[in-house]
């Protein structure tokens, strides 16, 4: 089993020495292998909530629980390998000297060894296409090896549930559409964070709005889209020229369906 | 942000040389000996340093590293050399010797040639190490030589993040630029200092990013190590083959003087 269900209640944080709550009583339930998309304008408490996904934030009030596992303190070893985390800037994510070495951080620190490990990275790479981008400076590579990469290093601790925070910045459309099939090709339940609201159509059945820590909408992102008062009072807006969605569209279940571009509408 | 323009910076050069081939502990011990000898060479042992300089020009060859390169690289100590070279001429006192009408201190010519020939044998050697060994293999080397991981992780990160920096760097000055800015005075080095101290902030948070996404994948405080490079005896003994020679000239030097 490679995916878990996510349990969100009521959950509410505050930085110090600010009166607003950041995240104001939030309720998420995803399902074990769905694709939600969680949408909202910057400052909306997105980031804030992804970091509380594997702990590194704690709780202040309310719960988070993967599968059967309460997000808590003395979890947190067995949560952060079950939530794997791609950060916005892959700069962040690849810190070792090669992509390999990289790949291999998370698996090293679980306690693997010589082969056994040599096999899982190996597995994380191919997964992502980037078995030749081994030996390579993490400095060196495009926007899309970065983030393919990036992700690979997730990959390699076996997560059941993968949180991506803005995947598509830093992207040229080829590398959107490369990570669009890429995730569409992965069991794991997935949480993309974005305001690339094309992405999200394209990704995720499902969507949630984030705006103000409160969840203002909840369904399926062809309807929410295709309402654009509800877009604009939460400063989302689909790109110039893209037609509002009019029905769902067909989900991007395999790589071989994501390649026709008109599959989507 | 793919880091083309600085790819010049890579000292490595791909080879598969025998000197390439080496374990990097191995290189780094050979180092450490051969330049230390060197170091304790008496500067009148001239002929220890000539033994010194065939056995490094023999390491050069075998690593197969073109001669422009590594007279190329050796530039980094033209400061040193040029004010070693004043020596001669600012040394007071003592034995003075006429040269082509100029007359130069004894003791001052043998203080510039002692500098001199340390350095740059010294400072070659560093270079063929460099040239020869990846950084994640010299890495891996430091710490199979049991030097302190949070050192190792310190040096690691810098490396990886040098050129992430000299990017954001560039693009600080590039906006600067862009406005007409065009230091050149003093008095106009207010804005390279705000960029300095935002550079700073910069990392800084990065940093605290970069921990984040550690802490993620199950960092604990000690990096693992991962690249396991395997050390044969007879590596070791070839490696450090160079600093028993260098070793054994600054011996008899010493002996027979």
């Amino acid at each position: 089993m490679t995916r878990a269900s996510l349990k969100i209640r009521g959950l509410t944080f505050r930085y110090p020495g600010r009166p607003d709550p950041v995240l104001d009583g939030l309720d998420i339930d995803i399902a074990p292998g769905e694709r939600v998309a969680l949408l909202g304008p910057n400052g909306s408490g997105k980031t804030t909530l992804v970091h509380h996904l594997n702990g590194l934030l704690e709780t202040q009030s309310g719960s988070i629980s993967v599968g059967d596992l309460p997000v808590e303190p003395r979890h947190y070893a067995e949560i952060r390998r079950l939530v794997g985390l791609v950060f916005q800037d892959p700069d962040d994510q690849l810190f070792m000297q090669t992509v390999y070495d990289d790949v291999a951080f998370g698996p090293a620190n679980l306690g693997l060894r010589g082969d056994h490990r040599a096999r899982v990275v190996h597995d994380a790479l191919a997964s992502v296409h980037a078995t030749n981008l081994a030996d390579r400076t993490p400095h060196h590579l495009s926007g899309g090896e970065k983030r393919r990469a990036a992700i690979a290093t997730v990959l390699a601790m076996d997560p059941h549930v993968l949180v991506l925070d803005e995947p598509t910045s830093g992207l040229d459309p080829l590398g959107r559409r490369e990570l669009a099939e890429l995730l569409a090709g992965l069991a794991q339940t997935q949480i993309v964070v974005s305001h690339d609201l094309a992405f999200a159509l394209e990704t995720c059945p499902r969507s949630v709005i984030v705006d103000q820590g409160r969840i203002v909408a909840d369904g399926a992102t062809h309807e929410l889209l295709a309402n654009p008062e509800l877009l604009s009072r939460h400063r989302l807006e689909l790109p110039f020229g893209y037609p509002a969605p009019t029905g769902a569209p067909q989900p991007r279940s395999s790589r071989h369906s994501a390649q026709r571009p008109d599959s989507a509408v | 942000m793919s880091g083309g323009p600085h790819r010049g910076r890579e000292l490595y050069v791909v080879g598969t040389s025998p000197v390439h081939r080496l374990a990097a502990s191995a290189k780094l011990v050979g180092l450490v000996v051969f330049t230390s000898a060197v170091a304790l060479t008496p500067r009148h042992a001239v002929g220890a340093f000539v033994v010194d300089g065939v056995v490094l020009a023999g390491v050069i060859g075998c690593a197969r590293l073109p001669l422009r390169l590594v007279l190329a690289r050796l530039t980094v100590i033209a400061p040193f050399v040029v004010a070693a070279m004043l020596l001669p001429f600012i040394s007071e006192g003592g034995e003075q010797a006429d040269v082509a009408g100029l007359s130069l201190s004894v003791d001052g010519s043998w203080a510039a040639w002692n500098i001199v020939i340390k350095a740059v044998l010294g400072a070659t050697a560093s270079i063929v190490l460099s040239a020869t060994t990846s950084v994640p293999d010299l890495l891996a080397g430091l710490s199979q030589l049991k030097v302190p991981a949070v050192l190792v992780a310190i040096v690691s990160f810098m490396f990886r993040y040098l050129d992430v920096l000299i990017d954001e760097l560039h693009r600080m000055r590039n906006a600067m630029v862009s406005r007409c800015h065009d230091p050149r005075w003093l008095w106009q080095v207010r804005p390279i200092a705000s960029s300095a101290g935002a550079l700073f902030v910069r990392s800084y948070e990065r940093g605290e990013r970069l921990h984040l996404a550690m802490l993620s994948r199950g960092y604990t405080g000690s990096m693992p190590l991962i690249a396991e490079q395997p050390t044969t005896r007879r590596g070791t003994m070839v490696a450090i083959g160079p600093g028993v020679i260098a070793l054994a000239a600054l011996i008899t030097s010493v002996v027979w003087r």
